[in-house]
């Protein structure tokens, strides 16, 4: 039983081998030349004009969780279609209950405000 | 219909569907109604009580639902009654409280229904990932609720502190799942328990049964897993802390039962030594730290760890008795617990906090029956007849000796000895200091209700505990207790 985890083990190694050995490697040849701008943060090749840590509106975290929930919807969606054929009508039924619960605490987050963006 | 689902398992689990229906009712309530409307409440207790309506028919059933996910069975069936009248009193104890704390309902009362929902699973469960996704919907709604309170530091910090521990531990026990799973190759508790006959030297094994001692010793707050307990309890919103205390502890030993007796029959005498080593430190430490708590609800807090170890006990003598002593003692332990913090909520005024000793200053002048219930708790809670707290722990007790284990007995009754001097320093405050400050001391309808059930619970079961024995006896039976006893011989 054990041999069938010597394929992950053999990738473990060379995974691990090969970024070691690209870091040592590099770090033995590359020129050590260092100026101010290399320690700038990159911001998409522009240059960076206010700091980082800024305050902004909470709407971004309520909108980014709504996202999140209907997106992993999504993911439980997919392998349903998939194997559709096999489930029929129980299928479709436990899919509209799954969806209906998710409905219900949509409208609970709608008209509790949580998508209006002020 | 796919294969290993019926249309009867369905109505096996007709409790949980009505609970989920009725957490949604809630939530869409909670839109209709006005801002603030006390109806909310009322649609909860509705939602608990169409599922203890829908728990009859299951009385003397005992099936195993879609191929080994949830057992429909009387020790389930204990529980949940335990659960959904704890989840009663809790919401009973929450309409004042809210409001004074000035806290929307809102999600409340939805979370304490998916908590309760999550417990139920818990309990049915006989497989590790029903048991997990129970202990999740459970856990991850006492996160939220511990830091209800947004304004409140404390409430926030206790649910930081929940979370971050709760996760941790989660971590821990699922490490000892996942390496019960390896070896078995099974996630269904009852097939696990076949596998693992004759493999009790594997130190694989023995290495799992450590870790989910661990995981689910953070879940009892025993010691020395326990030090998130007093904190979580003294933040968090006090009727949430009762729920905390009763159900979600309730639940854990549940789910405890269910993987040590059906699942690991065969480790019995590796767990057993576990958890006789976790039973006395537990009482020891949990009653030596309550002494020095000048805060009720960290006192409480210390009070239900040493609970805690005292439950353990009947774990370690694992024979039909042990565990019907703990059924018993559970439910016996919801009414005093939640009665007392009943007691600490109606101490909550608009310009009194009524958490720390001295709030209970002369306390049977300024309202009488309200100290006379605190006195009839805390005696119950030490364990004095003719209370309900002193049959517990005459059942539990007289478990330990009967399965051989006269020692953790007699360490039992001492600790019992230790805790009533904190138990009645309480009741010295009350009835024999002077008045302390403060507007007066009033109940309301449903904060007189909760007291007065948790009152009549804890003086019934303590007069007639016959009837209450019988049936966790029954209950107890139905688990897997009779492999551990052949196990042993």
């Amino acid at each position: 039983m054990l041999s069938a985890y010597i394929p992950i083990a053999i990738f473990v190694v060379v995974a691990t081998g090969f970024a070691l050995f690209t870091l040592v490697f590099s770090s033995l040849l590359h020129p050590e030349k260092y100026n101010k701008v290399k320690l700038e943060p990159y911001e998409c090749g522009i240059e960076p004009m206010t700091d980082a840590r800024d305050r902004y509106s909470i709407r971004y975290y309520l909108v980014a969780m709504l996202f999140v929930i209907f997106d992993v919807e999504t993911v439980f969606m997919f392998p349903w279609a998939v194997i559709f054929n096999k489930l029929l009508l129980f299928g479709l039924i436990e899919m509209l209950v799954f969806i209906f619960i998710l409905l219900v605490g949509y409208y609970y987050a709608w008209q509790k405000g949580a998508l209006e963006w002020v | 219909m796919p294969p290993g689902i019926s249309t009867s398992d369905f109505y096996y689990i007709l409790p949980e569907l009505v609970l989920t229906g009725g957490a949604l009712l809630v939530l869409i309530a909670d839109v209709l109604l006005p801002r603030g409307s006390k109806a909310l409440a009322w649609v909860t207790l509705l939602a608990i009580g169409a599922t203890i309506a829908s728990l009859v028919p299951f009385g003397s059933t005992h099936v195993e639902v879609a191929h080994g996910l949830l057992a429909v069975d009387q020790f389930a069936l204990f529980f949940k009654i335990v659960f959904l009248g704890a989840a009663a009193l809790t919401v009973l104890m929450s309409v004042r409280y809210l409001e004074i704390e000035g806290a929307s309902p809102g999600e409340y009362y939805f979370l304490i229904l998916c908590a309760t929902l999550g417990m139920m699973i818990m309990a049915g469960g006989i497989d590790l990932l029903t048991i997990f996704i129970g202990l999740e919907t459970m856990a991850v709604s006492f996160y939220i609720l511990a830091g209800f309170i947004k304004p409140n530091q404390r409430s926030n910090e206790a649910a930081v502190k929940y979370f971050l521990l709760g996760a941790f531990s989660l971590g821990i026990l699922l490490y000892g799942m996942s390496i019960m799973y390896g070896l078995s190759g099974t996630t269904n508790l009852r097939t696990m328990a076949t596998a693992f006959v004759g493999q009790e030297r594997d130190p694989r094994l023995v290495l799992a049964v450590i870790l989910v001692v661990a995981g689910l010793g953070f879940k009892i707050a025993a010691v020395p897993f326990h030090m998130w307990a007093p904190d979580v309890y003294e933040g968090a919103p006090t009727p949430v802390t009762a729920f905390l205390s009763v159900g979600s502890k309730a639940a854990s030993f549940a789910m405890l039962l269910r993987i040590f007796l059906e699942g690991l029959p065969s480790m019995s005498a590796d767990w057993r030594l576990m958890f006789e080593v976790l039973a006395i430190v537990t009482m020891t430490i949990g009653n030596l730290a309550a002494l020095t708590q000048t805060n009720i609800k960290r006192m409480l807090a210390y009070s239900s760890i040493a609970h805690a170890g005292y439950i353990l006990i009947g774990v370690v003598a694992g024979t039909p008795r042990g565990v019907a002593a703990m059924l018993i003692y559970l439910l016996i332990y919801a009414f005093m617990q939640l009665g007392a913090f009943t007691i600490i909520i109606i101490m909550r005024r608009q310009d009194v906090v009524g958490d720390e000793l001295k709030d209970f200053s002369g306390l049977h002048i300024r309202h009488p029956f309200a100290a006379f219930a605190m006195l009839l708790f805390m005696l119950s809670l030490g364990g004095i007849p003719p209370t309900a707290g002193f049959m517990g722990k005459f059942w539990l007790f007289g478990a330990a000796i009967d399965a051989g284990y006269v020692r953790l007995a007699v360490i039992g009754v001492l600790n019992s000895a230790i805790s009533l001097y904190y138990y009645i320093r309480l009741v010295v405050f009350m009835y024999l200091k002077p008045q302390g400050a403060g507007s007066p001391v009033t109940t309301s309808p449903s904060l007189g209700i909760a007291l007065a059930v948790a009152v009549i619970g804890t003086i019934f079961l303590g007069v007639y505990p016959r009837l209450l024995f019988d049936l966790a006896e029954m209950s107890a039976r139905t688990l897997g207790v009779a492999a551990v006893t052949a196990a042993i011989r």
